[in-house]
């Protein structure tokens, strides 16, 4: 068998690379010639960029949103409804909903689903913290953002059970057709949710 | 190698990137797994949700291969379960249950048959009309099994009148005044299991025929394996709890 053609360091740097979603081994090998090609245009500003990330990043104490204050610059902007929470499964969803510019109040990140096949279990969710902060007092209004999915959904109603106590209202998303779909297109699925959350015109 | 059938969605893993491994119930081939390409992208997903029914097709080199799935949606229904916690415990309950107590790759065509139904009537009726359903299934997969009870006469007499125990031991049925010394230890056994006497299931009976059939399964079918119930299944058994104490 041929040997690397490469050093051991930028074999490491493949390697790496290969990991990332969206790229597989050769994918990750043609991402570090390029990188290597463009030393100091991209290879050293990105490490630094890296580097720095590494060093500044933190999980917000108060939501679980990645940023690199503590709490998070979501948390501590002072024009943001503080009374309604939305919950959110992943940072992903967080960033979804911010790229809408659909909410303007305080959001909640889990880190996952309830997922018994995965072995996430409440304990491993950022759940209690969520308890804490209604407990607080302030919440008005919880939103349930969770994927339309058998564990968004699941861990939605574990969540319902938990803050029934408290007394707040609690809301979910709608589930239905999307802007831009045609009925001809949806799944059964779709269709029967849309029905089923049909509202006067 | 390759083969069509029905089935049932139980569980999907997500496999590298964009594939999943699927567990699925089929009609002809038991619980059978195989890798879905692309079964982890949102598109994939949709379709794979726990409750779907799909159509299979299964390629293989080697009948002992994982081999590969390719998929077409039968019935979308998993929204149908999102709507109402009891339905959502049931439809999880039921995959969890066929994942843990059906062996691998052989046929069950009457599990797979039952838990078409059952799923259908979870989608679209209450708790208290799919609850002694679902202690059925559960009675037929230990049936299925090989651990079948025995539930029509007495196991000490031999009546099959005044039957409400049932021997945790030997899941044999005990009347009331032959297992009145011993009613601690015994199981409650609902009206709703009996046949001929069967009567309304109300949350009382609910409960004891989830907990009768909970205690088997994990008795003779799991414990040997090292296995405990799973947690799903525990969660419904909860559910029927807490609606026998709100019904107080």
């Amino acid at each position: 068998m041929a040997g690397s053609p490469a050093g051991q360091e930028i074999e490491r740097l493949i390697q790496l690379l290969s990991k990332l979603p969206g790229l597989g081994p050769r994918s990750a090998r043609r991402a570090a010639l390029a990188l290597l090609k463009k030393r100091e245009t991209l290879l050293e500003p990105l490490a630094d960029a890296m580097a720095k990330a590494a060093a500044a990043l933190r999980t917000c104490s108060e939501c679980g949103n990645l940023d690199t204050t503590d709490p998070c610059a979501l948390c501590r902007d002072p024009v943001r409804e503080t009374g309604v929470i939305c919950v959110v499964e992943d940072v992903a969803d967080l960033w979804a909903l911010e790229r809408a510019s659909v909410f303007r109040g305080k959001y909640h990140v889990l880190g996952g689903a309830l997922s018994a096949l995965d072995g996430i279990t409440p304990e491993r969710l950022n759940m209690p913290r969520l308890l804490q902060r209604v407990k607080a007092g302030g919440a008005t209004e919880i939103i349930l953002a969770m994927n339309a999915t058998v564990e968004g959904q699941t861990t939605a109603h574990y969540l319902l059970d938990a803050l029934e106590t408290f007394g707040v209202k609690i809301t979910r998303l709608a589930h239905g057709v999307p802007v831009g779909g045609e009925l001809d297109y949806l799944d059964e699925g779709t269709l029967s949710a849309a029905f089923k959350a049909r509202r006067v015109f | 190698m390759e083969w069509s059938d029905d089935a049932i969605v139980l569980s999907l893993r997500t496999h590298g990137e964009t594939s999943g491994i699927l567990e699925a119930l089929t009609r002809a081939h038991g619980r059978h797994l195989g890798m879905v390409r692309g079964g982890s992208t949102s598109k994939g997903r949709a379709v794979l949700q726990p409750g779907n029914r799909i159509t299979l097709t299964w390629r293989a080199r080697l009948p002992d291969h994982l081999g590969n799935f390719t998929v077409e949606l039968a019935k979308s229904r998993a929204s149908d379960f999102f709507e109402e916690r009891a339905s959502l415990a049931g439809l999880n309950a039921l995959a969890a249950i066929a994942g843990a107590v059906l062996p691998e790759r052989e046929p069950h065509e009457a599990a797979f048959e039952g838990a078409d139904a059952l799923l259908e009537m979870i989608a679209a009726h209450g708790f208290a009309d799919w609850g002694p359903l679902f202690v059925h299934w559960e009675i037929g997969l230990l049936n299925e099994l090989g651990f079948g009870l025995d539930l029509a006469r007495c196991a000490a007499t031999g009546t099959p009148d005044d039957l409400i125990y049932v021997s945790p031991r030997t899941g044999r049925a005990v009347s009331r005044d032959a297992g009145a010394p011993y009613r601690g230890r015994l199981l409650s056994l609902p009206a709703f299991l009996l046949g001929r006497q069967a009567g309304e299931a109300n949350a009382d009976d609910l409960l004891a025929g989830l907990q009768l059939t909970a205690h088997f399964l994990e008795q003779w079918v799991l414990t040997p394996h090292n296995r405990a119930i799973p947690e799903a299944r525990i969660r419904l058994t909860d559910l029927a709890a807490r609606g026998m104490r709100e019904s107080d």
